[in-house]
C-alpha cells in the first residue's frame, strides 16, 4: 500500500502535469466531426493543438473563443456565442465540445447559461449538440479533464433508457482511460469483434488520430464514434470502463440508461488479461477463441524472457495515475521494483500502486527520488529525457506527450500481445543500455574509497 | 495593469515601426491588436511570444508565473541551440492552485524565486506574467523588486499575460523588459571597435553559428546576441556594441529602435536568408561599423570572405538547377521570411505561386514585389480547405510553411518542408541555403512519392481490372526470385525453436556426422537437450516447457 504525498515545492520544476482543459479537448476529438472549443484566450488553444500536433503528427482541430484582456472583463457571452456561430458555419461540424479555462474560471463565466442564452437566440442551434464541461487549469490534471468530459458526454448525449427495457446482448459500450492509445483501441476492437461482440467505444481517438489518409479534407476530425451511435448506447448489454478514472463515465451511463458496468482498471498483464477475457466469453457465451490461447502463450514465453533482464531494476515512473499503476504494476510483477514513482493528481489507484510512496509532483521531484535511490530505469513522457540523460540511466517513453519518437499513436500495451509488445520494448532497451554503456571491466571491479562499491557483472 | 497598457501604447507608438507610421494619431491609439475571431483564430499568446523571444537567454532561470496551462503545456517545444549553460531547458512555474487564485499568488511567485535561487543560483530569473495572476491583481513588479534587492540578484519581471494580444505583441513585450531592467546594467570587460548585437536572432537549431565563424573571420565581434544562445551578462553589456542589426525578423523592432535613440547604436535590418541578403548583411554590418570608426580594411576582409563563400553556394547551387526547372513552390510563411526565402528560392530556380503576406508589412509586400514581378500571387489569408485544392490540383508541387499546417500538404500528398520554427535543420547563410536545396531536392524526388499518388488496386474501376487481367501476362522480375544460396544460409542460422546455443546448422552438420538418430544420442551429439530433440523430430510446432529451456 502506497503512501501519497504532494511535494511542498512552491516552484513546479520541468512539469509533469498538463492541463485539465486540453485533457477535455482530447476527449472531444474522439468523436466523429467534432470541434473542441477552449473558452479562454488563444494562447491555451495554441499551445494545446502544438501538443496534439507533436505527439500524433496529424492535424488536430481546435478552436478558441479567443478572449481578449477586455472581454475576459466584461465577461465571455458574446465570444462564446460568436465563436459557435462562426463554427457552425465554416467548418459545419456535428458537435462543438467547450472547455473552459482558468481564465474563464476566475471570472467566473457561467457557460451553461449562455448556451442555454444561445439556443434561444439562434433556433437553428436549438438540436444542434454543444457539450460543455468546466475545466480550470488551477485544479486537477490531465486526466482529469478527460474523465470529467467524457461522463458529461454520456449525460448529454446518451439517450436515457428505461432500466428494464430490452438490450442488444452483444453490443457493449467501452469507455477507455485516456492512456490508451489509438493503437491500444484497434488492439481491443479486434478482440471484442472477435467474440462477436459490437464495441461502441466513447470516445474513439482510434478513428480520428490513427493517422491515416482521409478521402475528404475536412476542418474537423476525421473519425471517432458519431453522435448517433452515442444516444443509442443505452442498449448495450454491458458498459465496459478501462482505468479508473472511468468509474464516474461508467456510472453516469448506469444511472441513465440502467446498463451495468464492469471496470477494468488495467489492461495491461497476464492477471488481468485473463479476466478480461473471460469477462468477454461469460458475457458473449463464446469459447476463447484460439487466437487468444495462443497469444496467452506468447506473453508467458515473452515474460519468461525478459524477466531476466527487468528484474532487479529500480524504477523511477512518473505518469498519471491510471497509466502508473498499468505499467508499474506490470514490471513489479515481473520482478522490478518501483523504488521512484511520480504522478500529477489524486486517484484512488494511486494506494495500490506497488511502491512505498508516491508522490504528486514533478518531474524535478523524480529526477531527485531517482537520484537518491539508485534507480536504473527511467519511464516518463518525452520530457523526461533531460532526467534520464543526467542521471545516464535508459528512458522509456510511455504516455503524453511523446514528440521526439514516430508512431507514439499505433503503440499498444492493452492485451497480451500489447503486454508483450511492452516487456519486450522494455527488456531490449536495458539489454542496449548495458552493451553500449554498461559492460563490466576491471575497472568496475575495483573498490572505490572507504566502502566497498563493487558493480558486479549482471545476469546473463 | 495600468502600467502594462502604458507599456503596450509605448510600443505601439514605437518610431521605427512601420505600420504605425502610416496611421492616424486616432488610430495609432487604438493600437495593432487586431480583434480575433472568435472560433476562427489561430496562433499563440502575448506569453507565448515573450517566452520564445527570452529563452533562447541560456544561463538565466525563465519561471513562469501562472496556472499549469501555460507552462506545462508549452515547455521544451523549442530548438534553440547553446553553446553552454543549459538552465534555459529546465522549466520553472509557480503551478498556481485554487488556493493562490484565491488568495493571490504572489507569496507563492516569491517562494518560487527563492526556490530557484537556492537551488540553481542563475545569474538572473525572469519572470513571465499570465493570465490568471494578471487578472488576480497579482503584482509581479513588486515581487521581483523585494526579490531582487534581497537576494542581490536581477529578477526581472516579464509582464506579458496571453490576453493583451498575439504572439507578436508579445516578443515586443519581451523586449520591453530587456530595456527596462537589463541592457545597459552591467559593463562589457573590454570593448572593441568590432562589436555588434544581433537582435532578434533566436539561434534555433543553432543557425546562428552558420554565420559566427564568418563573422570571426572577418574579425567582427558578437558583443550580444538577443537572444539566440544568449548569456545575461552579454545582454547587459550589450549597449556598448558599434552598431546592431535586426536578424530577419521584426519581433525586437522597439529593442533596435530603443537603443539607437539611448545609446546611438545604429542598426540596419537585414536577413541571413539566401546568398545575396547574406552577402548583403555582412558588408552592412561592415560599412556601419567603419562609419563608427572601425578601419577600412574590415571591410576588405568582408569583400574577401564574401567572394569565397558565394563562389562556394553557387557552385553547390548549381547542381540543383536542372532538377528545380519548372517546380513550383507555395510558401506558407509570415512576415519577412515571405521575401527572403523567396529571394533564395529563386536563386535556385524554383518558381513561387503564391506566398502568404498575412503577417507581412507593406514594406515586405513591397520587396516580394520586387522580387517576383507584378503578378506577384501574395496570399492574404488561406484556409486550410483553399490550400488543400490548390494542392491537390497540383497548382504546387512543394509546400513550404511551419509545422501547423503540414498535414494539409501530407494528407494532399504532397512534399513538405518545415521552415518555421519546429524545423530541425539550419538553413541560414551560404551553407545554410544549400542544406535547403538539399532539403527541397530531397523532398520532391522522394520515389516515395510515386506509391503514395497510386490508388489502391481494387479502387481501379472494374473494367481496368479485367482488362489487366485478360492482358498478357507479365514477366516476373529477376531479382523477385529467392536467393538460394542465401535462404539456405538463412535457414541454417536459425535457431531451434528454444535451445539457446543451438541452431540448426549444429544439428544438421552433426548427426550425419555422428550417424546419431534417437532423441537422446541425438541430444548428447548436438548439446541439445532431448525434449528439444525429441520435438524437432516430432516436428511440433514450438511450445516453452520449462523455465530454463525458454530463458535468454
Ligand atoms: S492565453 Fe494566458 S492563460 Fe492561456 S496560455 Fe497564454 S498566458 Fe497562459
Amino acid at each position: 500500500m502506497a503512501i501519497v504525498t504532494c511535494s511542498d515545492k512552491a516552484c513546479t520544476i520541468n512539469p509533469l502535469k498538463m492541463s485539465q482543459p486540453i485533457g477535455g479537448s482530447f476527449a472531444f476529438l474522439g468523436l466523429r466531426g467534432a470541434m473542441p472549443l477552449l473558452h479562454g484566450p488563444q494562447g491555451c488553444t495554441s499551445f494545446g493543438l502544438t501538443l496534439f500536433v507533436r505527439h500524433f503528427k496529424e492535424a488536430v482541430p481546435l478552436q478558441t473563443t479567443a478572449m481578449s484582456e477586455v472581454s475576459t472583463v466584461l465577461g465571455g457571452y458574446e465570444n462564446v456565442e460568436q465563436a459557435i456561430l462562426n463554427i457552425y458555419k465554416r467548418v459545419k461540424p456535428e458537435i462543438i465540445g467547450i472547455n473552459s479555462t482558468g481564465v474563464t474560471e476566475t471570472k467566473g463565466d457561467d457557460v451553461e447559461a449562455f448556451i442555454r442564452l444561445i439556443r434561444q437566440n439562434h433556433p437553428h442551434l436549438k438540436k444542434f449538440p454543444l457539450v460543455y464541461v468546466s475545466t480550470p487549469d488551477f485544479k486537477d490534471a490531465f486526466q482529469d479533464g478527460w474523465e470529467k468530459t467524457v461522463a458529461r458526454m454520456v449525460e448529454v448525449l446518451v439517450d436515457s433508457v428505461d432500466a428494464a427495457a430490452p438490450r442488444d446482448s452483444l453490443r457493449v459500450n467501452v469507455l477507455p482511460g485516456c492512456h490508451l492509445t489509438p493503437g491500444d483501441l484497434d488492439e481491443l476492437r479486434t478482440i471484442f469483434e472477435d467474440f462477436g461482440i459490437r464495441p461502441s467505444f466513447l470516445p474513439d481517438i482510434s478513428g480520428s488520430l490513427d493517422g491515416h489518409i482521409p478521402d475528404e479534407f475536412t476542418q474537423t476530425t476525421i473519425g471517432g464514434i458519431g453522435v448517433d451511435e452515442i444516444a443509442t448506447m443505452g442498449q448495450a448489454a454491458w458498459t465496459i470502463a478501462i482505468g479508473a478514472q472511468m468509474r464516474r463515465a461508467a456510472e453516469a451511463m448506469q444511472a441513465r440508461t440502467g446498463v451495468p458496468f464492469r471496470l477494468f482498471e488495467r489492461l495491461c498483464g497476464l492477471v488481468p488479461n485473463d479476466e478480461f477475457i473471460t469477462f468477454l466469453s461469460d458475457i458473449s457465451g463464446k469459447s476463447v477463441p484460439k487466437r487468444y490461447r495462443r497469444q496467452r502463450g506468447q506473453l508467458a514465453d515473452a515474460m519468461l524472457d525478459t524477466h531476466f533482464h527487468i528484474a532487479g531494476r529500480k524504477l523511477a515512473i512518473g505518469a498519471e495515475p491510471d497509466l502508473l499503476f498499468d505499467i508499474s504494476s506490470v514490471l513489479y510483477e515481473m520482478g522490478a521494483q518501483v523504488t521512484a514513482a511520480v504522478t500529477t493528481t489524486a486517484s484512488p489507484v494511486l494506494e495500490r500502486v506497488k511502491a512505498k510512496e508516491v508522490v504528486i509532483g514533478d518531474l524535478g521531484d523524480l529526477e531527485d527520488l531517482a537520484k537518491a535511490r539508485q534507480c536504473d530505469l527511467l519511464i516518463s513522457h518525452s520530457h523526461g529525457r533531460q532526467a534520464a540523460a543526467r542521471l545516464d540511466i535508459p528512458f522509456y517513453r510511455a504516455g503524453f506527450p511523446i514528440f521526439d519518437r514516430l508512431g507514439a499513436g499505433h503503440r499498444m500495451s492493452v492485451g497480451y500481445r500489447g503486454t508483450r509488445e511492452l516487456i519486450f520494448d522494455l527488456a531490449n532497451l536495458i539489454i542496449a543500455d548495458r552493451e553500449d554503456n554498461r559492460q563490466p571491466t576491471p575497472a568496475t571491479w575495483r573498490t572505490v574509497g572507504a566502502g566497498l562499491h563493487v558493480v558486479p557483472p549482471q545476469l546473463n | 495593469m495600468s502600467s502594462l497598457s502604458a507599456t503596450i501604447q509605448d510600443v505601439f507608438n514605437a518610431a521605427g515601426c512601420p505600420k504605425n507610421a502610416n496611421k492616424s494619431e486616432a488610430e495609432r491609439k487604438k493600437g495593432c491588436t487586431k480583434q480575433l475571431q472568435p472560433g476562427g483564430a489561430a496562433g499563440g499568446c502575448s506569453f507565448d511570444g515573450a517566452k520564445i523571444a527570452l529563452q533562447p537567454f541560456t544561463d538565466v532561470a525563465h519561471l513562469v508565473h501562472g496556472p499549469i496551462a501555460c507552462e506545462g503545456n508549452s515547455w521544451d517545444n523549442r530548438g534553440s541551440a547553446s553553446s553552454g549553460p543549459d538552465l534555459w531547458r529546465t522549466s520553472f512555474t509557480t503551478d498556481m492552485n485554487e488556493i493562490d487564485v484565491v488568495f493571490g499568488g504572489e507569496k507563492r511567485l516569491y517562494k518560487a524565486i527563492k526556490e530557484i535561487i537556492e537551488r540553481y543560483d542563475p545569474p538572473a530569473i525572469f519572470v513571465y506574467q499570465t493570465c490568471v495572476p494578471a487578472m488576480i491583481g497579482d503584482d509581479i513588479n513588486a515581487v521581483c523588486k523585494i526579490a531582487a534587492a534581497k537576494f542581490g540578484k536581477p529578477v526581472i519581471p516579464v509582464n506579458s499575460p496571453g490576453f493583451v494580444g498575439s504572439k507578436n505583441l508579445g516578443n515586443k513585450l519581451a523586449g520591453e523588459a530587456l530595456l527596462e531592467y537589463v541592457i545597459g546594467t552591467q559593463e562589457p570587460d573590454y570593448i572593441t571597435p568590432y562589436d555588434i548585437n544581433l537582435i532578434g536572432e533566436y539561434n534555433l537549431s543553432g543557425e546562428l553559428w552558420q554565420i559566427k565563424p564568418l563573422l570571426d573571420e572577418i574579425g567582427i565581434r558578437i558583443l550580444s546576441c538577443i537572444s539566440g544562445d544568449g548569456k545575461y551578462h552579454e545582454a547587459a553589456c550589450s549597449h556598448r556594441a558599434r552598431a546592431a542589426m535586426m536578424v530577419c525578423s521584426r519581433a525586437m523592432i522597439n529593442v533596435a529602435t530603443r537603443m539607437k535613440e539611448r545609446y546611438g547604436i545604429p542598426f540596419f535590418e537585414g536577413s541571413f536568408y539566401g546568398i545575396q541578403d547574406t552577402s548583403e548583411a555582412l558588408r552592412k554590418i561592415a560599412r556601419m561599423l567603419i562609419e563608427r570608426g572601425a578601419p577600412r580594411h574590415l571591410m576588405e576582409c568582408t569583400e574577401a570572405v564574401v567572394a569565397r563563400e558565394e563562389a562556394k553556394a553557387w557552385a553547390a547551387i548549381e547542381r540543383f538547377r536542372p532538377r528545380f526547372a519548372g517546380k513550383k513552390v507555395l510558401l506558407v510563411t509570415g512576415g519577412v521570411k515571405s521575401w527572403s526565402v523567396v529571394a533564395a528560392l529563386q536563386e535556385a530556380g524554383l518558381e513561387i505561386v503564391g506566398t502568404s503576406v498575412k503577417k507581412s508589412t507593406s514594406d515586405d509586400k513591397q520587396r516580394i514585389q520586387q522580387l517576383m514581378g507584378h503578378d506577384a500571387h501574395m496570399i492574404e489569408d488561406l484556409t486550410p480547405r483553399e490550400m488543400y485544392k490548390m494542392l491537390r490540383e497540383a497548382k504546387a508541387d512543394i509546400m513550404l510553411s511551419g509545422g501547423k499546417s503540414q498535414f494539409v500538404a501530407l494528407k494532399a500528398a504532397v512534399p513538405w518542408l518545415d521552415i518555421n520554427q519546429e524545423r530541425c535543420h539550419a538553413y541560414m547563410g551560404y551553407v545554410g541555403i544549400v542544406k535547403l536545396m538539399e532539403e527541397i531536392d530531397k523532398a520532391l524526388y522522394n520515389p516515395m512519392w510515386d506509391q503514395l499518388r497510386m490508388p489502391a488496386p481494387w479502387d481501379v474501376t472494374e473494367v481496368t481490372r479485367h482488362a489487366k487481367a485478360l492482358g498478357p501476362m507479365e514477366v516476373p522480375v529477376a531479382g523477385g526470385r529467392p536467393n538460394s544460396v542465401g535462404a539456405e544460409k538463412a535457414a541454417r542460422a536459425k535457431r531451434t525453436h528454444s535451445c539457446s546455443t543451438v541452431d540448426f546448422s549444429i544439428i544438421n552438420d552433426r548427426i550425419p556426422a555422428h550417424g546419431s538418430n534417437a532423441p537422446d544420442a541425438m541430444a548428447h551429439d548436438t548439446e541439445a537437450s532431448a525434449a528439444c530433440m525429441r520435438r524437432t523430430e516430432e516436428n511440433t510446432p514450438a511450445q516453452p516447457t520449462s523455465a530454463l529451456q525458454a530463458a535468454e
